[in-house]
């Protein structure tokens, strides 16, 4: 199918300005936060109605043309990777917000409506959304769907899987489908945990039902300082063991303060060899009891150091570092890479002590922060793309880190999704059954694979190929073994 | 022992021959009537793993749920879901088959919510694995919360990983009367406020409450709410349907629907739970008036228990959704051979 007959197939419902095809249109839509896969989409949709989009998809689906769903394109595993010999469908325009009913604490909203702005529009009522991804002012509450995006605060309110009640959407040929809703437990199947997180290859979602929660009087956080990265880590295990679920328990390590101090000036001990944050969040009733418990496990756990944010305005410099990591350690180095890998928090000092090694091993260097009590590790790879090698040791370095993940029992991605990017490592984390049945699940809502081709899921031929290279290098530890 | 499980499945799909997936049978009324040559799990027991600091533990699926629970207790933890067991002889695995959650569920979150990972052995008799232990994965379809309340039709559960809460320090339950639209507004409201409300129920003009978490909140709380306090033994029976509101031989009906709806018109008598989103009926309505009913209010009406099921024990999806799991169950059972029809009417 060339592109002159798909803008015409789309001509006869969509205005002009909804189909862009000429180069130099399509051209910002190339990539989405993954940079490093580009590829020009052959045209791009921007319906503006949900009979719209139910068109392009009945139009696609008839021209047998592959259809790319798209938020804000903030993603970082090339999920929004557009197709070069098909659609790029933009939910861009459905920005509205169609119901905030406080006494239900629900929002019922389009995709395209950014994720920060329903916590805003929850606000006069005492309620917010919980889900904070970190580029929760641009992306969108569509992608956040797609991706099934967590944040800070996941270990105490979950994950978008947790706070999304419903969706409605349509089916690649363009059937209406409404799964879950405001009734808690639809019988059947529970479609709804399928498709979040689904990055959007099952269907395409135009209306999200979201569970808004009572915004907690105050929050505090401790930043607590140690001298030794293992110490930290057993810290956070020290303070679950506790019976405390903190609202936040994020860690960095020195490379990463050192990296956000220049940046942002948020008061973090350079000293230390590992900070954590440990947030406690309720009633103040609550929180002042939780602070002193948390206090307490520290101390004993080594911390050298504690400070407690006295007022909001500290507690959001404390956080302001955490949150600022990425794009402070963008200044230092020309390009950096992110994994995203999750284990169990008690394997935490052996798989930073991994990545020391693998840092020795590839030369470069790797700052760590992370979602401390959900296991979610960020190690940022440095390096420069102009160089070759440089690029070639930094995909190296990541594959050994993410096998590493799924060998202590974690995964390769936990929040970021697979998209382009760690497809093959999903050869890794499951064996050939597992692929199989997904896509017999692909199979049953997506017959001739139009949605997001080629992303998440890899192709048996694709895994057999990624573990012949991998063995051939010696890397890939018994590819012969069933996984169960 | 999983050997021996797979075996029977690849025996009973060769012949293409029904088998009912069974623990414990505490939830034999529940679903369409079960039919097959029953496949016992109770065999495939204890736990996997479970280590405190982790907050999850991983256990096989004949594991009885007291046994599990009990366990948890000894190291202040729990299921937060805090599922029923409606008899001593449920299992771990029939309790995520059924995705039946309890009294927490509304403040907790469900069942579903807290799996994180499954081992299955679909219809052809292969053993898989999917999600892990982990808090965070977003590799892969989540095909393990897409198990849980699929009773048994889409695999046998061999073994499941579920996230787990510390038990709250302190918990009180509190009574106040309130007729019934008074008493969904309040609940409501509560449910909006930073307030350690972990349960709300309704019935006979009485508002139960009750409130958990740190000692100091719960005292701030329940001076906030008033009432007087009671036993907290009452959600026990609620959520094993032992209290006296369950007896009596009019068919049981489970009403889920937006939780701010106004008091619906049925006949019988109502108990209401998740701050009106469940709504129990013991009522002898005829089964197409309580779903035209629920339908209305943008709800489902399922028949919990009742002697004769013939209406179905479900509400009937729409046809695209009927089609999308009709072709889901068959690509994890190709056969058609676990529990057929106790979910979804057979073709």
């Amino acid at each position: 199918m060339n592109s002159r007959d798909v803008v015409a197939a789309l001509r006869e419902f969509l205005p002009e300005r909804a189909i862009l095809h000429a180069e130099e249109d399509t051209r910002p839509y190339e990539c989405d936060g993954l940079t490093a896969y580009r590829q020009l989409p052959m045209v791009v949709a921007l319906p503006e109605t949900v009979e719209q989009v139910q068109r392009i998809l009945k139009a696609c689906s008839a021209l047998k043309v592959p259809v790319v769903p798209r938020g804000a394109g903030t993603g970082l595993s090339g999920g929004a990777l557009p197709p070069d010999d098909g659609v790029l469908l933009s939910m861009a325009k459905f920005m509205r917000a169609l119901r905030i009913d406080p006494l239900a604490r629900v929002a019922v909203v389009q995709p395209g409506v950014r994720n920060a702005v329903v916590s805003e529009l929850a606000a006069p009522y005492g309620l917010y959304y919980a889900p904070d991804p970190s580029s929760q002012i641009a992306c969108t509450i569509g992608g956040n769907v797609s991706e099934n995006s967590g944040g800070v605060h996941c270990l105490k309110y979950g994950l978008t899987l947790h706070n999304v009640l419903g969706v409605r959407g349509f089916t690649i040929d363009g059937e209406p489908i409404e799964l879950g809703g405001e009734a808690p437990d639809a019988p059947g199947y529970d479609l709804l945990a399928l498709t979040i997180g689904s990055e959007g290859m099952l269907m395409v979602v135009t209306e999200v039902t979201l569970k808004l929660l009572p915004k907690p009087q105050c929050a505090r956080v401790i930043m607590a300082s140690f001298d030794d990265v293992e110490k930290a880590g057993a810290a956070v295990a020290d303070v679950i063991a506790a019976g405390i679920v903190p609202a936040g328990l994020e860690m960095m390590d020195r490379p990463a303060t050192h990296a956000v101090e220049q940046f942002v000036h948020a008061g973090y001990d350079l000293q230390a060899a590992a900070i954590l944050l440990c947030e406690s969040d309720g009633t103040s009733e609550e929180v002042d009891d939780e602070i002193a418990r948390m206090k307490a496990v520290l101390e004993r756990a080594g911390a050298t150091r504690m400070t407690v944010s006295r007022d909001e305005a500290e507690r959001l410099r404390f956080w302001s570092g955490r949150k600022a990591a990425f794009p402070a350690v963008g200044r230092i180095s020309p390009d950096y890479y992110c994994m995203d890998g999750t284990i169990p928090r008690k394997r935490l000092g052996e798989v930073l002590t991994f990545i020391a090694a693998m840092e020795q091993k590839y030369q470069l260097r790797c700052p760590n922060v992370f979602h401390a009590g959900d296991g979610n590790l960020h190690p940022l790879i440095l390096f420069d793309a102009n160089d070759t090698d440089q690029l070639h040791r930094t995909e190296q370095f990541a594959a050994e880190v993410l096998e590493k993940c799924v060998e202590v029992g974690g995964t390769i991605t936990g929040e970021h999704g697979v998209g382009v990017e760690k497809i093959n490592q999903m050869c890794v984390q499951f064996g050939a059954r597992e692929l199989a049945l997904f896509r017999a699940v692909k199979h049953a809502f997506d017959p001739h694979g139009l949605l997001n081709p080629g992303k998440a899921i890899p192709t048996l031929a694709r895994c057999s190929e990624y573990g012949g290279m991998r063995v051939h290098g010696g890397k890939l530890p018994h590819a012969e073994l069933p996984r169960f | 022992m999983i050997e021996s499980l797979q075996e029977r499945i690849r025996d009973a799909a060769s012949r293409r021959s029904a088998l009912r997936l069974r623990g414990g049978g505490s939830k034999d009324f529940y679903g369409n009537a079960p039919r097959g040559e029953i496949l016992d799990t109770r065999g495939h027991a204890g736990i996997v793993d479970y280590e405190p600091t982790e907050l999850v533990v991983t256990a096989r699926c004949g594991t009885p749920l007291s046994e599990l629970e009990n366990l948890l207790e000894r190291n202040r933890q729990c299921l937060p879901f805090e599922p029923p067991h409606f008899a001593a002889s449920a299992t771990l695995g029939g309790c995520v088959a059924a995705g039946l959650s309890g009294p927490r569920r509304a403040s907790a979150g469900a069942l579903r919510d807290f799996v994180l990972g499954v081992k299955l052995i679909d219809g052809r008799g292969e053993a898989l694995s999917f999600g892990g232990q982990v808090m965070k994965n977003v590799a892969g379809y989540d095909v393990s919360r897409l198990i849980a309340g699929s009773l048994g039709t889409l695999g046998l559960i061999a073994e499941v990983s579920l996230k787990l809460a510390p038990t709250p320090p302190e918990e009180i339950t509190l009574q106040l009367e309130a007729p019934q639209a008074r008493a969904l507004e309040l609940m409501n409201r509560w449910a909006g406020q930073p307030l350690p409300v972990s349960a709300t129920a309704w019935h006979g003009d009485e508002l139960m409450v009750r409130l958990s978490g740190a000692e100091p909140a719960v005292r701030a709380a329940a001076a906030a709410i008033g009432g007087e306090s009671i036993d907290n033994a009452f959600w026990e029976g609620v959520r094993e349907h032992a209290d006296g509101f369950f007896a009596g031989d009019e068919p049981l009906w489970r009403l889920s629907l937006p939780s701010t709806s106004p008091p619906l018109a049925l006949e019988g008598r109502q108990l209401i739970e998740w701050n009106g989103g469940l709504r129990w009926l013991k009522s002898k309505m005829p089964a197409h008036a309580v779903r035209e009913t629920l339908h209305r209010a943008k709800g489902y009406a399922t028949l919990f228990r009742a002697a004769d099921k013939s209406a179905g024990c479900f509400a009937p999806p729409g046809p695209v959704l009927e089609r999308l799991q009709r072709q889901l169950k068959s690509a994890f059972d190709p056969a058609g051979i676990f529990n057929p029809g106790r979910l979804h009417a057979e073709r």
